[in-house]
Parts: structure tokens; sequence; C-alpha cells
């Protein structure tokens, strides 16, 4: 039993950090620690710069561009990328479509899409949920009926998704679809990639609690997708769902961003007074602070158990991801509650112009501009993660029926 | 021992019912919130009708009744302001600064005022609290120097809430040792306001006072007497502030469990799924717990005894925001998507909850007062 890092990994750390002084810019940085608006061109050229020194799927497979680093240099990089205000690589394309275009596409959808995705050329985005079918995803209704064509076969695809992250860049979005209504519902479901920009699709945007134009409802209305689009078999497109919810484990809890938001949460409380002295000097917040470092703590080894288990054997989707996913969102959530509580009253205002890169405050709110803008906002905004990607109370079904057999 | 409403407050609170169900649709309500005043000048005027505004003052100066309305009046009517997220600066003008004024007003100053808020053509803010002072009620570094037979007020105010609005502003200032309280014009020379909404769609602002001068006849109550003055009115305004949350807890209690019934997965509607029930029983007791104590906080809170009144609306304040956060965060959660999009009320009471959480205190500072009240008894 060693908890510390080898020599071998501290160097690989090393590179890494190195790596993020010289390459990542200071004007993105700013704004993710800031929790400034980041705009689609901050993400893509993030991933630009990734890939041209070749770290651009760190978790893909060398055959396919990845990197082959293991799973504990992938959580090295996550934290070290998190520490130093790197963008979020988002997962819709890396994480979510490229593993199941690898493992159940062929060979000519590998070579058109993959990529793609690593050279941040194609921006994907989702299609699971619909307005009727969120936890019960199986039920979904968007229809793709299959239909013969002397210009080429295609399917017609109509129905409307929804909880569509950040759809309104998309160049592509990967759908699951019914293409059966026999036998049961989980049989009849297809894997289908759709172009953004053919005609029928309609994006409209949900604007969240805290203002953001962040989701999409997506409305299709006789969309013609070429067979070629289909992944693997039509009607298995269940099994590359699971396939794809059981895959990433790794970066699932969060731990990299979570540590610097923790490290955030105690700047702001050195920062904020109560009673004439630093906040972090009053002991029922500090006692709040501790509470969560804790939680982290435990969450940070119990996260580098299942990716150093992952790393040995191939493990099956079981009860891990679904601990990583539950501890990992309610962290995040009391991170962002403890920074907006350390505000006191300035948690209160609300100026919209402040998450604009450019907003530095003014003569009377420079205070504000400083650390507090984002705070609460983010606080609202993050209620999100105990809801998405199967909310809490789904894992908590995982884990006490397919798990535990109750 | 009588819980019971008597006949006159539970026709206000019919009428106020039919009010917020008529004319405060949330969709009016949404508007209001991203137009220019933030709130509705229609409905502080009806308010002014109904006689919500004079309710805590005495006949003599405007109120309704000989002694005026009690805070039991005004835990019905913000309960009923609550269900229906109401954007006017009610808790600034009349709870805050109005009861500020009835208890420690000169004679002059409540005919001129109190009459004047009642019926609707004046509104107030108080600006006590700084930048950097957090919730302490003696953090004032906005200095008070006496200038001919007044003062110069120069300094400082964060969050004042309501001042937007306000035609004028009760500034704690300090005079060497002591805090003063004085009545200034919101626009007199040397007053600069930089206005905002807040995060669930009412108006405040920071204020910065330069070379503000005012006349003997501005000061409110003794000098140096400001702080029990601020105390009292702040509990006024806290007490009010949970009978307000409460309004939202029961309000989202109700669309959250009609949700529960309606929203089907799995082929079921997923109130029938254990787990959420238990989360929607918790939901209730946390209500009915908060009501208790919202209810203890406006018997109290009239008490003549000072010490009595501020460990009550301590303990209220604390327990109330715990509750208020299960029931908000919950109610969020249980409606899935559907509970962090804006089209919703739901996300509206939720951060009308959160807000009024660190509100003149939030539930950590109010443990703490009532958690140190232990020691003296």
């Amino acid at each position: 039993m060693d908890l510390n890092f080898t020599a071998e990994e501290q160097s690989f750390r090393e590179d890494v950090r190195r790596f993020l002084r010289a390459k990542l810019p200071a004007e993105i940085s700013r704004k993710v620690l800031g929790g400034k608006r980041l705009e689609k061109d901050d993400f893509v050229r993030w991933q630009q710069i990734l890939h041209a020194q070749g770290w651009g799927a760190v978790g893909w497979p060398t055959a396919f561009g990845g990197t082959g680093w293991n799973a504990v240099q992938q959580h090295i990089f996550d934290e070290e990328c998190s520490d130093a205000g790197a963008p979020l690589q988002l997962p819709f394309g890396l994480k979510m479509v490229a593993p199941v275009i690898m493992a159940f596409g062929n060979p000519a959808q590998q070579q058109r899409f993959l990529p793609r995705i690593i050279d941040g050329s194609d921006w994907w985005c989702q299609g699971y949920s619909e307005p009727g079918s969120g936890s019960d995803l199986a039920s979904l209704k968007m229809r793709a009926v299959r239909v013969n064509s002397p210009e080429g076969d295609h399917y017609v695809v109509n129905g409307q998704k929804t909880w569509n992250t950040l759809g309104q860049y998309a160049d592509w979005i990967f759908c699951l679809v019914r293409t059966s209504t026999e036998g049961r519902q989980q049989e009849g479901i297809s894997f289908l990639l759709i172009d953004m920009k053919t005609p029928g699709i309609t994006v409209r945007p949900i604007i969240m609690l805290d203002g953001e134009h962040e989701i999409n409802e997506v409305w299709f209305e006789d969309v013609r997708v070429p067979v070629q689009n289909l992944i693997g078999e039509e009607n298995k497109g269940w099994t590359y769902a699971k396939f794809l919810l059981g895959h990433e484990r790794t970066g699932i809890a969060g731990v990299g961003r979570s540590k610097r938001e923790l490290k955030k949460l105690k700047e702001i409380a050195r920062k904020e007074t109560a009673n004439g002295r630093p906040l972090i000097e009053d002991q029922r917040f500090r006692d709040r602070i501790a509470q969560v470092e804790l939680e982290l703590m435990a969450l940070e080894i119990t996260n580098l158990r299942v990716i150093s288990a992952e790393g040995e054997k191939k493990l099956a989707p079981g009860p891990e991801a679904s601990i990583l996913k539950i501890k990992g969102s309610e962290i995040q959530q009391m991170l962002t509650e403890l920074q907006m509580q350390a505000l006191g009253h300035y948690a209160l205002p609300w100026i919209e112009e402040a998450l604009d890169a450019a907003w530095t405050g003014d003569a009377l709110m420079e205070a504000y501009a400083d650390h507090a803008a984002p705070l609460s906002g983010r606080y609202f905004n993050f209620r999100k993660t105990t809801i998405y990607g199967g909310s809490n109370e789904i894992q908590k079904n995982i884990i006490s029926q397919m798990i535990l057999g109750l | 021992m009588d819980f019971n409403y008597t006949e006159e407050q539970l026709a206000l609170q019919d009428t106020l019912r039919r009010f917020i169900a008529r004319d405060y649709a949330f969709e009016h309500r949404r508007a209001l919130a991203k137009s220019a005043d933030g709130f509705d000048r229609q409905a502080w005027k009806t308010f002014a009708d109904f006689g919500i505004l004079a309710l805590p003052f005495p006949e003599e100066f405007g109120g309704i009744s000989e002694h005026g309305g009690n805070a039991v009046d005004t835990m019905l009517v913000m309960e009923m302001l609550g269900r229906g997220l109401a954007l006017e600066p009610y808790v600034p003008t009349v709870v805050l600064c109005g009861g500020l004024i009835r208890d420690a007003g000169s004679s002059a100053q409540k005919e001129a005022l109190l009459p004047a808020i009642a019926g609707g053509e004046l509104m107030l803010a108080l600006a006590h609290f700084e930048p950097g002072a957090r919730y302490e009620l003696d953090h004032v570094a906005t200095t008070a120097t006496a200038k001919g037979s007044g003062w110069q007020l120069d300094g400082a105010k964060a969050v004042v809430l309501g001042a937007p609005s306000a035609d004028k502003l009760i500034v704690s200032a300090r005079d060497g040792k002591e805090i003063s309280l004085f009545l200034i014009d919101a626009k007199a020379p040397g007053v600069t306001l930089r206005a905002y909404p807040t995060q669930d769609g009412a108006r405040a602002a920071d204020i910065k006072l330069a070379n503000v001068t005012v006349g003997a006849d501005a000061l409110i109550g003794t000098a140096g007497g400001a702080l029990p003055i601020v105390e009292r009115a702040l509990d006024y305004a806290n007490a009010a502030l949970c009978a307000e949350a409460v309004g939202i807890m029961s309000a989202l209690n109700e669309v959250t469990l009609e949700y529960l019934k309606t929203r089907k997965q799995f082929g079921v509607p997923i109130g029938k799924f254990q787990a959420l029930q238990h989360r929607m029983a918790d939901m209730v007791i946390a209500t009915e717990q908060a009501r208790s104590m919202a209810t203890l906080a406006a018997v109290r809170v009239d008490s003549r005894d000072a010490a009595e009144r501020s460990r009550s609306v301590a303990a209220t304040k604390a327990y109330v925001t715990q509750s208020a956060r299960l029931v908000g965060q919950q109610a969020v959660q249980l409606h899935g998507g559907m509970g962090v999009v804006d089209e919703l009320n739901v996300a509206h009471y939720f951060k009308r909850l959160t807000m009024i959480g660190l509100t003149f205190g939030d539930a950590d500072y109010h443990l703490g007062k009532f958690s140190d009240s232990l020691l003296a008894a």
C-alpha cells in the first residue's frame, strides 16, 4: 500500500505543468478562474492547442491519436489542467460519442469522425433526453423511419430532444432514436449521428435559472439522415448507450475542479471579513470548509482506487461510476454554496454584464467584481449536477437494484 | 393559547390571496422583474387601498387601527406576498423603515413620514450595512461630522434593498465613538447610487456618500443611540422575511406535490416512488416546523423585552433558513431539469428563498447569536 505518486508520475506532473505554463492562453485561464462566461472559441482554441501537443484526447488509445496514458496519468493531467484554469474539455465528442464510434462504428465512420473530434473541427452535442423521457430514457419516442431511395437509403427523423447542452454551437448531434415499437422498448432504439446543418432541425434556447443560455430543445421535422450515419446495428442503440454511460469514469468525480474550487473558497474566506477579522477565522464557517474538505479527501482516494483498479483489469460498469457521480456532484454543490455564503450581503447583486470578460467592475462595485460576481449564479446553476447524467436518485437505484440486488 | 386568526385577519388574508391569484400571476411577475422599476407601482397603490402599507402604524399617523397592527398581521401579509413572489419593496419601506420611525422617530418625523408611507406616496430604504461588515450591526465606518447645527455624512453603504426606488434613506453614521441615524433625501447632493437587480429580481444599490450635509432635524432618535433602534427594526424585518419564506415554502410544496402526481416515468407518476415520497414528506415537515417558528417570532418580536425579542427572532431566522434550504433545494431536485429553468416558478421560489437566507444575517449568524444567548441564561 502506497498513497504516494511514483517518481515517474511526479515527473509526468512536472511535464504537464510546464506545458500549461507555456501554452495555456492567459486570457482563457483568467476567464475560467474568474468565473467569466466562456465563448465557443475558447473551447475550440484550447482543443487545438492540446491537439498540437499530441494531447487532444488523453483517454483515447494511440491507434486513434490518443495519448495512451494510463488512468493515473489522466488523473494527474485533469488535476493540473483544472488547477491552471484550463477550460473543461467538453465530453460530448471526446468522451461520449468517440468511444462508441471506436467500439461499434465501422472503419469509414472512424476515419470520418474521430480526427475531426480530436483536432477541434467538429463540435458535438447529445440527443438523449426527451420531454417525456428523462430518467426513463428507454421510453424515448423520436422516430427514425428507414426509406430506400435511388438517391441513397436514409432515415426520416421526426421528434424532439431536450436538455441539450451547448447545441447552439454544434456541428453534429448523436441521437437515440426509435426504429421499432415491437418488443421491449429497449430493443427498438438505434444510435444515429446527425449533421446539425440538415434541413428540418431547429434549435430553441432554454434559459436556465441563472439567466444563461446553456441548454436547448432540438426539434426534428422530416430530417433525412443517410443510413451511413447509423452506428452498429439497427435496434441495438440501447446497448451502445449503456456502454457510453458506463464507459467514462475518470473525470466523472470532478476531483480536479473541486480541488480548485476548494482552494478558491479558502481564498474568498480570507478576503471576506466578519467582525473585522478574515472570515476563515470564524470557526463556524471554517468548520464548514473543513467538512467539505473531508468529503473531497475521501473522494479523491476513492477515485484513485477506482481508476487504479481499472488500469489493472477492465471493469464492467459497476457501482463505482455511480458512487463517483453522486459524491462528486454533491461536493461541487457544497463548494458553490459555501462560496456564495461567504459573500454575505454581496451574494445578492445580479449584474448581468459581470460575466463578460471585459467587465472589471466600476467605482462602487470593485470589491464585488474582484471575486463575488459569478458565485450566486454558479450556486443556482450547479443544482443541475445532481440532476443531469442520470439523476442521483437514478444512481442510487443502480447501486441498490443492480449492484446490491435489492 | 390561541392559534386562530381574527375575522379581520382572515378577511385581509383572503383579499391578498385573491389579489395575488388574479393580478400577480407568475408571467406578470416575470415581466416586472425585467422592467425598469422592477416592481408594479399600480400594485403599490392597491396595497395602500388594502391598508397594508399602513398596517404597523397607529391611527394618529395614518394607521387603520388605534394602536396599529401587530407583527402577526405582518406575518399574514408576508406569507401572501411570498406566495406571489411580490417584488414591491414592502419590507424596506413599511416593515424596516416604517417600523423604525414608528418606534424611534420624533412626533414631527412620524407626522411627516408615516401617513405618506401609508398612502403609498413615500418609499424608504435603510442604508446601514457596509462593505466588509458582513452582518455585524456595529461595523459602521461612515462618518457624521458636526457642521453648523447639522452634520456632514461621508462613507459607503452596501446592498441597500429598495434604494433605487426610495425617496428617502435612513443612514447610519459614526460621530466619534457613537452611531446615529439620519434621514436624508435619496437625491441629495453627494449621494451616488449604483443600482442593480438582485438574484431574486428585486432591486438594491450600493451607495456612496460624499459631503452630504443634513440639518439638525435629520437625526432619528438620540445622537449615538442608533444600535438598539436598528437591531429592533431588523428583528421586525427578519420576522417578516421568515413569514415570507413560509409562504414560499407552502407554495413550493404545492407545485412539487402536483408535479409528483402528474409527471410520469416508467409508466407511473413519479410520486409512486418511495424515495421521492419520503423526500416530499420531509419538505412538508420542514415547512410546518418553520411555520411554527415564524409564528413564535411574530408573537415575540412585539415583546418589550429586547433580549427575549432578539433571541426569538435569531432562533427563528436560523431555523427557517435551514428549512427553506431543504425545501428549495429538494423542490428543484424533484422537478429534475424543469427545476433549473427560468420559465417555471420553481426556480424563482428557490432563488428568493436562498436570498432571504442571506439577507440581514444567514443561518450561521443567527444560530451563533442564539447560541451566545445560552451563555447569558
